[in-house]
């Protein structure tokens, strides 16, 4: 039997009872820190790529049919520690992995994912748990065909974040580390330490990273750039 | 071996497993009642029971969601919580924890699942080294005997029907947990667990165990251990 070149492969290890020979679509993740424009990108993408007749799935963290709920109680009280974080969010992305990408590269889909892993390991190791522990945790996911990094810098997630929400999130601004003395500096300290982490993360997982300082527009160019090869393939 | 943090804290972590039937539930509840009565503060823990985590495995099992890696998942977050609310502030309070399985739990019943053997003792590293491991080991008719002979209704997960090993629930059970019994076998050495003959009387076994006990971490309970007061 011949292999595909472009064949999806697992990180380290294989998921049970998973068979990849006949995975034909391709998965495509956006990854960023906290309002980088991600989901924005995403539907751009899915319209643009559903006009050119490809069909579509789209998926994000914490969505999952196992664990959406209850990674949603947890967080709505104080109680849930970084390490059990790190855990529920791993199991919710391996919920998504196998449940909702995994069949729907099978039957020839492209997979549009907001945030894959990497956020996962980004958020936990911020909360000073162990990077390597945790990239062996997840070496059971697949490797996309393209991850993109929307880089913003903190200044700039700051002042969308302002002007967007108008207030500052618990988790999103580490809180339970905390990263300062009140929301504000806890949420630059966290806020950069993301993507530091997602910094590091980037050479070896072949990010392709894209400057998310801009307006979408000219960030959708760059992906659809990016992607029409792969499309192609 | 596996690479468990080093146990750093005054406290004890004690901990036991076996296969289903095996009485090691017994085995602890009497230990712990007995390290009470010397007036040492204990600490209960038992596996796959924090109320975080609890509607994911209950959502899951209802609707037959799991799959072998999100069981896996979903069990090594429970324990992540235990861990992290209960296990270790308890040990670095001063107290002996005694947990009802641990992540040997996860070791013998995912891989016997198909879980990747290297992969699920790398997910369980975050866990704490136990001062003392005990496993309850009992031939698979003997723990049959015991789980059929008293209990009418097995559930799906516990039999590993979503093995597909036979339609059969109770012969899809007795060959699962046959699985995992020479899975605890294969790690028992390696693991430094204390096997402790659980074909034996329930009070000869409680004696080897209280036995293994005073002579492993004896010294520590005048020592480090947190002590129930006597006016109280």
């Amino acid at each position: 039997m011949t292999r595909r070149t472009d064949a999806l492969d697992f990180y380290e290890h294989p998921l049970p009872g998973i068979d990849l020979s006949d995975l034909s679509g391709k998965l495509i993740v956006i990854e960023g820190a906290d309002s980088v424009g991600r989901t924005t990108q995403v539907q751009m993408l899915r319209s643009w790529l559903e006009e050119r007749g490809y069909a579509v799935v789209d998926t994000g963290m914490a969505q999952s049919a196992l664990t959406k709920e209850g990674i949603q109680a947890a967080k709505s009280g104080h109680t849930l520690g970084p390490l059990t974080m790190g855990m529920f969010y791993m199991a919710d992305f391996a919920d998504r992995l196998e449940n909702t990408i995994i069949p729907a590269l099978r039957a020839g889909f492209v997979v549009l994912t907001d945030r894959y892993f990497y956020s996962v390991i980004a958020r936990a190791v911020a909360r000073h748990q162990d990077l390597e522990w945790m990239e062996g945790v997840a070496g059971f996911a697949l490797v996309p065909h393209i991850v993109f990094y929307l880089r913003a810098s903190v200044e700039e997630v700051l002042a969308r974040v302002v002007r967007g929400k108008l207030y500052f999130d618990y988790w999103e601004s580490g809180m339970d580390v905390p990263y300062g003395k009140d929301r504000y500096e806890s949420f630059m300290g966290y806020q950069s330490k993301l993507i530091e982490v997602l910094d590091s993360m980037s050479a070896q997982y072949g990010f392709c990273t894209v400057d998310a300082n801009r307006l979408p527009k000219p960030i959708f160019k760059d992906l659809k750039k990016a992607i029409e090869p792969i499309l192609a393939d | 071996m596996v690479q468990f943090r080093p146990n750093r804290f005054p406290g004890k972590l004690i901990i036991v497993e076996g296969i289903d039937g095996s009485g090691k539930s017994t085995q602890l509840s009497l230990l712990s009642r007995w390290l009470r009565s010397n007036r040492l503060v204990v600490s209960f823990s038992e596996w796959n029971s924090s109320s975080l985590v609890r509607d994911s495995t209950k959502q899951g099992k209802k609707k037959q969601l799991f799959t072998p890696t999100t069981f896996s998942l979903v069990h090594a977050t429970d324990f992540a919580d235990r861990l992290e609310r209960r296990i270790r502030p308890m040990l670095e309070a001063g107290a002996i924890v005694c947990a009802d399985r641990y992540a040997y739990t996860a070791f013998a019943r995912d891989v016997a699942r198909g879980v990747n053997r290297e992969w699920v003792r790398n997910l369980y590293r975050v866990a704490i080294q136990p001062d003392l491991a005990f496993y309850f080991r009992v031939p698979l008719e003997v723990a049959l005997n015991r789980i059929l002979g008293g209990r009418a209704a097995l559930k799906y997960y516990e039999a590993g029907m979503d093995l597909k090993l036979s339609k059969d629930i109770r012969e899809s059970f007795a060959l699962f947990q046959g699985r995992i019994l020479a899975e605890y076998d294969a790690m028992a050495e390696e693991m430094g667990f204390h096997v402790i003959d659980a074909t034996g009387t329930i009070q000869e076994q409680q004696k080897q165990v209280r036995e293994i006990v005073i002579d492993r971490i004896g010294d520590s309970f005048e020592r480090d251990i947190l002590h129930i007061r006597e006016d109280w």
